[in-house]
């Protein structure tokens, strides 16, 4: 007997998951970014100081602005290529999750001042 | 009873966005979840898809407006370098919290974790309110992506927590003062 939120057979997708895919991968991609542009700034003068296009925000401007085009520029990337796909969402999933686990790690000051 | 410029700017950022965004980031947990298990059967599967596109897309357009207001409106009124030999750092936060031992590592840790971590929240959101948008109702068919929104939206609610616990001490211990005073309320003379 089945109740109303019991789990129901699935249909077949309708549309493939490759966009699904490029969205987690890319959103892993980004938040790695986030951390990796901040330990760049934070051990070169130079990319500091080229960073800070926004000068009150200083570095912070720089790093979150090329962090996110990374990101758009990989959505981007991935969703034309894997749009009309069937990808496998395992290994995605866990590329992405161990990427944004890196983020949460490398963005957390003691752990980032050790590169 | 009276308010600052300054002081209205960090209300609106953490009490207005933020929290908001917290409170309607285990809302959005929890719906995310009951997908993991409500039926094709239910009547009002395709209306519950709907509210959840649109309740993750507001919940994106809170963290654009959380980061944006804190980076850019905020922040700089944070890290505004006191003139040299100042004595007063009242209205210079980081120079504030810096200038003494028991206050430093709430910028060299708190700050320096909030403001990055903070910039996980909107990609993770916005991804997650694209891919409901994108999928709605097929979404009950892709079971491993729907775990992999769950989990993103997770983490971007604890990214949001972390943000939003250091943004509360910070300004506990050298609140972000300065700008023209409203008057709220008169007292007894």
């Amino acid at each position: 007997m089945r109740g109303t939120h019991d789990v129901v057979p699935v249909d077949t997708p309708a549309i493939p998951n490759g966009s699904g895919a490029a969205a987690v991968l890319s959103a892993g991609i980004g938040s790695f970014a986030v951390a990796l542009t901040s330990i760049a700034a934070d051990k070169s003068a130079f990319l500091k100081n080229l960073f800070s296009i926004y000068k009150p925000t200083g570095p912070l401007s720089g790093e979150t602005t090329l962090a996110i085009l990374v990101w758009l520029l990989a959505w981007t990337f991935f969703e034309l290529r894997w749009r009309k796909q069937t990808i496998s969402m395992s290994r995605i999933s866990a590329i992405a999750f161990g990427l944004l686990g890196l983020s949460l790690l490398f963005t957390f000051p003691p752990i980032g001042d050790l590169f | 009873m009276e308010i600052t410029t300054r002081e209205l700017w960090t209300l609106i950022h953490g009490m207005g966005f933020g929290a908001l965004y917290l409170l309607a980031g285990s809302g959005a947990v929890v719906a995310l979840y009951r997908k993991r298990s409500v039926g094709t059967q239910d009547a009002n599967a395709h209306g519950e898809v709907r509210f959840l596109a649109i309740y993750l897309s507001a919940m994106a357009l809170l963290a654009w407006l959380t980061v944006l207001s804190g980076t850019y409106v905020i922040y700089p009124w944070y890290r505004a370098v006191p003139p040299a030999g100042a004595a007063n750092l009242v209205a210079f936060s980081r120079a504030l919290l810096l200038s003494r031992p028991e206050t430093k590592q709430w910028h060299l840790i708190g700050m320096e974790w909030k403001e990055h971590v903070a910039w996980i929240v909107p990609i993770a959101i916005t991804m997650a309110a694209a891919v409901v948008v994108k999928y709605g109702h097929d979404l009950r068919n892709h079971r491993q992506l729907r775990s992999a929104v769950l989990g993103f939206v997770a983490v971007s609610l604890a990214a949001a927590g972390i943000a939003g616990f250091f943004g509360a001490m910070l300004n506990k211990n050298a609140p972000v003062e300065g700008g023209k005073t409203f008057h709220l309320a008169q007292g007894d003379k």
